[in-house]
């Protein structure tokens, strides 16, 4: 009974391949090599762009140009890291400032959807409501469509409003994006903790509200940590928007920065992909820290009862 | 001063009608135990109590005053939950704590009263663990021990006992009665088991679909119960109805059995009626003219007695006899009736026949 949320989450799938196990014969072998075989291949094809970009953001720009392409035995360099920071002559460069931008905007978006949606999964966890699931599915719906497809209305709208080329902009329509993914990942969560926790606080004499504060939301935090790295997952990889909806290097997100390197006559693709390289660190970094909940907690949480 | 009072309580989830007008008078000092199967309403109605529900319709007053409108916390009540509801992260003493702190009483206060409670109920060893590291026993008492710190109105508890084995509910029931009979304080007990009812309450209330079928003293509930339901529901073995009639100074069974008529049975003639006995009023020990026959249909040895199936035509009774009891399969058999102690229902509307009993 004494369940946490982070109990309630079965671990990624432990146990050895049970068909290798129980037949010992040569056959056995042979299918574990094959399997082996084909997964190597897969993880070939899929990382090879990885090392791709790895290599690219290392090597002299000549190098990167070299027909036949070198794997190894080129000439190491950091220079291209370096560019990313700091302007040829000194100073901060503009990607630099994109980057603190996308902290900015994914920071705070991230902070607002859940600020907003915690409470709301709340509300739709634990109260009786009129058309409850409706609106659950009205709040579902507005994800059923990429972005491309609004974005001509909200960029109108955010003109109008002056919204047009502001991190306040893209703040606020990353956020209305991500509340709709809390709530439904938090309700899952929220759910699963027994409503009796909260209803033994009140008779101990807390108010409602307290009762979720001192009794539910601890119990909370891991399922929220998870949620929000989602919520900043999304934000910090977002493009659509952000290319639309900005124009200036001092408010232009990373996606839409890194993507304005190519074009012109030339391409320092070193640059390029040594920013990439920086662009992709924290999602892999957060990624790796809730990969328990990447699967568990997207089924466990948002798509039982 | 702990009186609690529910007028009229209604409340459906959905199509379901969870209460269907339930009305309890809890006196001030009493043990006073809700019973009813499970969906009875028995949890609902004391949740509507504890101001967790919203009613459709009713008030509840507390000590007099109108609550029906207070949130849990105005209440002063305490609850001890089926689950136990301990918080997770927290220890026993935490747990206990909680109603205190939430009230914002000075800590040594605080320490004073968790050390006294935990006395009272032995967990003092238990105070520096976490839920998870106790026995569904252990949570128990420490949930229980939540309740008890405080001297609230009322304590409302749900089923506290159920999820314990055997030998435990056996002794958490005496300790509850001694709790109850030490501190004094108002007790609003539900259950659905009927030796825990019969056993603690000094009230009892009989709940069935969300309605209240009887309420008074277990004794009463148990020797004069107010419809054939109440009289199947409370009591074990099941008591035994055999569908009959009145006819001039003769109970006739529709099996042909004819008894006397006692005096109290006031239907009129030919009216059908259900003839009701405990399997304690019964003999096949005994011999009496008051008596049906039948045949041995089953035995079931209980160690301190034994229980016989005796077949009267098509139905069935049940008799407790002493354990040396023998007999085989089909043999005739003599039932002794002990008729001042049997029970006549209105076979229709179930109701018992004014002055059944005595």
């Amino acid at each position: 009974m004494a369940l946490s949320v982070d109990e309630a989450v079965p671990g990624p799938a432990s146990d050895p391949t049970p068909h290798a196990r129980r037949r010992t014969g040569g056959g056995s072998r042979a299918r574990a090599v094959i399997e082996g075989g084909l997964l190597l291949l897969l993880a070939v094809a899929m990382l090879f762009p990885v090392l791709w970009m790895v290599e690219t953001s290392i090597k002299d720009g000549r190098d990167v140009y070299a027909v036949p392409a070198q794997f190894i035995g080129f000439d190491a360099t950091l220079d291209h890291y370096r560019d990313v920071f700091v302007k040829p002559g000194g100073g901060r460069s503009d990607l630099s400032v994109a980057f603190l931008n996308s902290v900015i905007v994914a920071g705070a978006s991230t902070a607002l959807a859940t600020l907003l949606g915690v409470p709301a999964a709340w509300a739709y966890s634990r109260f009786t409501l009129k058309a409850k699931k409706d609106q659950l599915f009205f709040i579902l719906s507005t994800r059923f469509m990429p972005p491309v497809v609004v974005v001509i209305p909200i960029f109108l709208m955010y003109r109008d409003l002056g919204l047009i080329n502001t991190k306040l902009g893209l703040v606020l329509i990353y956020t209305a994006f991500n509340v709709p993914f809390t709530i439904w990942m938090m309700k899952g969560f929220i759910d699963e903790v027994p409503a009796e926790y909260e209803d033994a606080a009140m008779l101990d004499g807390y108010s409602r509200f307290q009762a979720f504060y001192k009794v539910t939301l601890p119990l909370l935090v891991p399922g929220i940590a998870a949620t929000a790295v989602f919520a900043l997952i999304f934000s910090w990889n977002e493009f659509v928007f952000a290319i639309f909806l900005t124009s200036s290097s001092d408010v232009r997100t990373a996606p839409p920065a890194i993507a304005g390197l190519i074009g012109g006559t030339t391409v320092d693709w070193g640059l390029v992909a040594a920013s990439a390289v920086v662009f992709a660190l924290p999602v892999l970094v957060f990624t790796y820290l809730v990969r328990k909940h990447l699967v568990a907690g997207v089924t466990l949480g948002a798509v039982r009862r | 001063m702990g009186t609690v009072s529910a007028q009229g309580l209604r409340k459906s989830f959905g199509d379901v009608q969870a209460l269907n007008d339930v009305t309890l008078e809890v006196p001030d000092g009493s043990f006073f135990v809700v019973l009813g199967p499970s969906g009875a309403g028995k949890t609902t109605t004391l949740r509507a109590l504890a101001g967790l529900e919203r009613l459709d319709a009713g008030t509840v007053h507390l000590d007099g005053r109108d609550a029906t409108h207070d949130p849990p916390a105005a209440r002063d009540l305490a609850m001890v939950f089926q689950s136990y509801a301990l918080y997770p992260r927290q220890t026993a003493f935490e747990n206990i704590a909680s109603p205190l702190r939430a009230r914002k009483a000075p800590a040594d206060e605080i320490r004073t009263a968790v050390a006294q409670v935990a006395e009272l109920l032995h967990i003092e060893r238990l105070l520096d663990r976490r839920p998870a590291q106790m026995s569904g026993g252990e949570m128990q008492r420490v949930a229980l021990a939540r309740a008890l710190v405080r001297r609230p109105r009322a304590f409302l508890m749900d089923e506290p006992l159920t999820n314990l084995d055997l030998k435990l509910r056996v002794e958490m029931r005496t300790e509850l009665t001694r709790i109850h009979r030490s501190l004094g304080g108002t007790f609003v007990y539900v259950t659905n088991d009927q030796v825990e009812a019969l056993s603690m309450a000094d009230h009892l209330a009989v709940l069935r679909d969300g309605t209240v079928q009887q309420v008074g003293t277990p004794t009463e509930v148990y020797e004069r119960p107010a419809n054939k339901w109440v009289a199947g529901f409370v009591g074990s073995p099941r008591i035994s109805l055999l569908a009959c009639h009145a006819e001039g100074d003769q109970l006739i069974g529709a099996e042909g059995w004819k008894l006397p008529r006692p005096q109290w049975a006031t239907a009129e003639d030919g009216r059908p009626l259900l003839l009701g006995l405990r399997a304690e009023d019964l003999s096949v020990e005994r011999r009496s003219d008051v008596a049906l026959d039948g045949e041995l249909y089953g035995l079931e040895p209980l160690g301190d007695r034994a229980l016989v199936d005796v077949k009267i035509g098509d139905a069935m009774v049940k008799v407790k006899a002493r354990p040396t009891v023998t007999g085989t399969r089909g043999e005739r058999m003599s039932v002794a009736v002990d008729l001042d102690r049997a029970h006549l229902f209105d076979a229709d509307t179930g109701l018992a026949l004014a002055g059944t009993g005595r």
